[in-house]
């Protein structure tokens, strides 16, 4: 898809499918609020469940063996399908060796990934989706745009819609009770004529043969026992050694998925079934009813067994596909699984998937949705590091892009490491770093130059900078710059010596809140030192572009290593790049000095929060309130659980503190310049625009920790925005 | 019986009626709560049958499509959630239990366990052991598919859980 045609595609979901996909996720995401609230040790059940599938996967050829001697064992069959196609092939033939005629259902994100409707439509049979969501969809003719609640973009007027046209039933029906009743008298009846019962299957037990599959209708039930021929489908990853590790999960998935507790149905079946077959027909008693069934399982590779060799995709195997990484997304509530989706699965691990089923084409289309901003990392119950996948298969899709003609050109002009074909559009948010010392080297011609419309509309052309997008101005003295001139001032007998880190925006862009964070830690007898640092690498990062993050994730430590040998601690204005130094640089230093550097960093206002927490007398040398104040914590911050200590702070020192409860600001760094996803990044920040202009709010002075919350709330509102530590600095210079 | 206690505020919290009842007034109690026809199978209580009860046991498939309730009986109930565990059973308990509107679950006030680690742990031994089928359900099927949330689905609209004690 060309830049032009996905802006196009993206503004057209927002218009027809955003609305009804940001009320239902909106509802999992608060419903999952509340549901872990309740738990006692939800951190430890994370652990546990993390422990288990890593445990699983790394013993998966044995489970799979074990696997298939119990269901052989208990009477059932095993089928371990290479493919799709190797999948469909048996099922259709189980379907002609039992004369089917109908199938019925129940929801399965594997059965979509290897399109078995189709096959077995192919095959002639009639194949009828009896979770409610799916039969919306299966009329409508549409795909799922979440993997939990497939029809989630649909409203019930569009449904009703749909089912009185498509019906055409005596009354038109309207409510949700009465679209439901309908579908349940009409599926009712689907199930009980069905040759065949298809199911997927949440969870596998190797050591018995149970499956697990979690539902709330009850047509998962109905679907496996009522006819009696049963074929599960399951991607191998499914499977857990003992029937004890289910409890983490069945305790999780909900919750996760939905908000529930639980589901109203957790099916454990062990088939072949004992209950009786059900011909509804029938007047002879159940005890003398025919208890002969068929089962088999269609456990699917379909890429799994190479995922498992693959380092980075590995993780993606542990994923229970609860949908909470997409439900958590703001980029997914604002346009659903049909903009952040591949063929089969969507949200933020659908990347994965993708990459590992379909191939990497398919994680291509999407993959730039995923913002890095964290946000589901906490919430994923088998904790898997999303948005580090998806700037793997970022870095992949970069290198497989074909070169372009201007290659030569950029790649002598940026000091990055990359290969020919990384987009023009990535490489130079890539290596914003040099564009930035470049433009406040020169500023205030480059801020000019910048502006001019000629230099606007080859940006616009070009890089794919979207021109109704503010672009930020270069300082004329950097932050390194003035701190070198009154170096002198420094607290002559210091309590502590921090080193505080220069990031990009900072020193070019933002200078007066690397001031401001000086000014503030010196009025706290802390001596600040400001060497000239390398970048973190969190825009190459954010670009996919892993060999440039890497190297300069090298430099900065190497550049650290000697402060930190003199016991300073690192103080970072920028919570995404505090962000690397606690997080992605684990992937790319030495374990030992990753731990050193993590150790050592602090976000500034967590700093200063820890300074005056232990000597309250301390607050009197910062600029305190009365005052009110809009703070935006900035996502990564979140995240790594900081954004308390700015708000503690705030009114320890007397200001009146409002909270945004949004879920992002809809920038995150260079997401929000790019032609393609412009609407997108405003639709997601007009939330947060509503939360601070309300009224009765529109007098707060409005505070953001990060520089992309920053640029975005200034395009949104006509407050400027500052950085909380500009508010508290003390009044010196 | 504290157990039982979080197990009643648990079900009520899903819309679930539950009555306490002594062996001895189960007849009269199962003839209040159900609506005939209504189908059923042998319990796994002692104490109580439904052997003199208007409830129909061994019905037909036929039978079974035509009834408005259904009774079963509980292995296991987990306080913290107001779960119930109906077994797959040669008996036909799985589809008395689903296909009927109205879902009489009868369990034995000893067999309520506080919380699901416990019942993993229990149903491990039990069912898992001997390869079994159970459903682990927790108030009446249920969707939201349709723009809101509503109650039965494909499975019963309402439930009614009788808990006996002795
Ligand atoms: S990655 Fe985690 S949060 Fe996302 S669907 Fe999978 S298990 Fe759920």
């Amino acid at each position: 898809m060309s830049t032009d045609e996905k802006a196009a595609h993206i503004r057209r979901l927002l218009d027809t499918e955003g609305d009804s996909v940001q009320e239902n996720t909106r509802v999992f995401n608060q419903g999952r609020y509340a549901a872990v609230e309740d738990l006692e040790d939800y951190e430890g059940l994370k652990d546990r469940a993390r422990d288990i599938k890593e445990d699983a996967i790394s013993r998966l050829p044995e489970l799979i063996d074990e696997l298939t001697e119990t269901v052989e064992e208990n009477g059932g069959h095993v089928y371990l399908a290479s493919d799709a196609a190797d999948a469909n092939r048996y099922i259709s033939e189980v379907a002609e060796k039992e004369n089917a005629e109908t199938l019925v259902k129940s929801k399965s994100m594997t059965s979509e990934e290897i399109d078995v409707n189709e096959a077995l439509e192919a095959a002639g049979v009639e194949v009828y989706e009896t979770d409610l969501g799916e039969f919306v969809l299966q009329v409508a003719d549409e795909s799922p745009s979440h993997i939990v609640g497939p029809a989630i973009h649909k409203s019930r007027r569009e449904i009703a819609d749909l089912f009185n046209s498509e019906f055409e039933p005596d009354e038109p029906l309207e409510t949700a009770e009465e679209l439901t009743m309908f579908a349940r008298e009409y599926l009712g009846e689907r199930v009980k004529e069905a040759d065949i019962g298809m199911t997927g299957a949440n969870f596998l037990v190797a050591e018995n043969g149970t499956l697990l599959l979690v539902t709330s209708e009850g047509n998962a039930r109905k679907s496996a026992v009522a006819p009696d021929t049963h074929i599960a489908v399951s991607g191998v990853e499914k499977i857990l050694p003992n029937f004890e590790d289910l409890q983490p999960f069945i305790e999780l998935i909900a919750r996760s998925g939905t908000g529930q507790d639980l589901t109203s149905y957790l099916t454990l079946l062990t088939p072949p079934v004992s209950t009786p077959t059900l011909d509804f027909e029938s007047d002879e008693p159940l005890s003398e009813a025919d208890g002969d069934r068929e089962f088999h399982l269609v456990l699917i590779d379909n890429g799994r067994m190479a995922m498992r060799e693959d380092s980075e995709l590995k993780e993606t195997l542990y994923c229970i596909r609860c949908g909470a990484c997409a439900n958590v997304c703001a980029n997914f509530q604002h346009v659903g699984g049909h903009a952040f989706g591949g063929e089969t699965y969507s949200g933020g691990i659908a990347t994965g998937w993708e990459a590992g089923v379909h191939g990497q084409e398919s994680a291509e289309e999407f993959n730039d949705l995923c913002t890095g901003c964290s946000r589901c990392v906490n919430q994923c119950p088998v904790k898997i590091d999303i948005p580090w996948i998806n700037e793997v298969v970022r870095d992949r899709i970069n290198r497989g892009e074909t070169s372009s003609e201007f290659d030569f050109l950029v790649e002598g002009l940026t000091p990055d490491a990359e290969p020919g074909g990384v987009s023009l559009q990535k490489r130079f948010f890539g290596n914003f770093g040099t564009v930035a010392k470049l433009g406040s080297a020169t500023a205030p011609v480059s801020n000019w130059f910048a502006e001019l419309p000629p230099s606007r509309w080859a940006m616009e052309k070009v890089l794919r900078i979207d021109s109704r997008r503010e672009l930020p101005t270069f300082a004329d003295e950097t932050l390194q710059e003035w701190f070198l001139v009154r170096e002198g001032l420094a607290p002559a007998d210091a309590d502590r010596e921090v080193v505080l880190y220069p990031d990009t925006y900072t020193n070019y862009i933002s200078p007066e809140r690397g001031k401001a964070a000086v000014r503030t830690l010196e009025a706290l007898d802390v001596r600040v030192v400001l060497p000239d640092l390398p970048e973190s690498g969190r825009a190459p990062l954010s670009q996919g572009m892993l060999s440039t993050a890497r190297q300069q994730a090298h430099e900065t430590y190497a550049g650290l290593a000697e402060q930190l040998d003199a016991s300073r601690d690192v103080i970072v204005v920028e919570p995404s790049d505090l962000a690397m130094f606690r997080g992605e640089y684990e992937k790319f230093l030495p374990e030992a000095s990753f731990d050193r550097l993590s150790d050592a960093s602090y976000e500034v206002l967590e700093y200063v929060y820890g300074l005056v927490a232990n000597d309250s007398e301390k607050t009197d040398v910062l600029s305190g309130g009365p005052g009110r104040v809009a703070y935006h914590s900035h996502c990564q911050q979140r995240t790594m659980g900081l954004g308390e200590y700015t708000e503690a702070l705030l009114e320890e020192l007397g200001y009146d503190v409002l909270t945004s409860t949004v879920e992002c600001c809809g920038m995150a760094g260079s997401f929000g310049y790019k032609s393609q996803y412009y609407e997108l990044s405003m639709d997601v920040g007009y939330e947060l625009e509503d939360e601070f202009e309300r009224a009765g709010e529109r007098d707060r002075t409005v505070l953001a920790s990060g520089t992309s919350c920053t640029d975005q709330l200034d395009s949104l509102l006509e407050r400027k925005p500052r950085h909380p530590v500009e508010l508290i600095a003390p009044d010196t210079e | 019986m504290p157990t039982v206690d979080t197990f009643e505020d648990a079900l009520d919290g899903l819309a679930v009626e539950t009555t306490r009842l002594a062996p001895e007034t189960f007849e009269e109690t199962i003839a209040e709560v159900v609506t005939v026809p209504a189908v059923g199978t042998s319990l796994p209580v002692e104490s109580v049958s439904l052997e003199d009860t208007a409830v129909l046991t061994d019905p037909s498939p036929a039978e079974i499509d035509t009834a408005i309730t259904g009774v079963t009986g509980a292995t296991l109930g987990i306080a913290e959630y107001g779960s119930v565990i109906l077994p797959s059973t040669p008996a036909g308990d799985e589809a008395v239990s689903l296909f009927c509107d109205h879902h009489v679950v009868v369990i034995d006030g000893d067999d309520i366990v506080p919380d699901m680690p416990t019942a993993v742990g229990t149903m491990a031994t039990t069912l898992a052991d001997d390869r079994e089928s159970a459903v682990i359900a927790t108030g009446p099927s249920a969707t939201a598919d349709m723009g809101a949330l509503v109650r039965g689905a494909h499975g019963p609209k309402t439930v009614h859980a009788l808990v006996i004690e002795s």
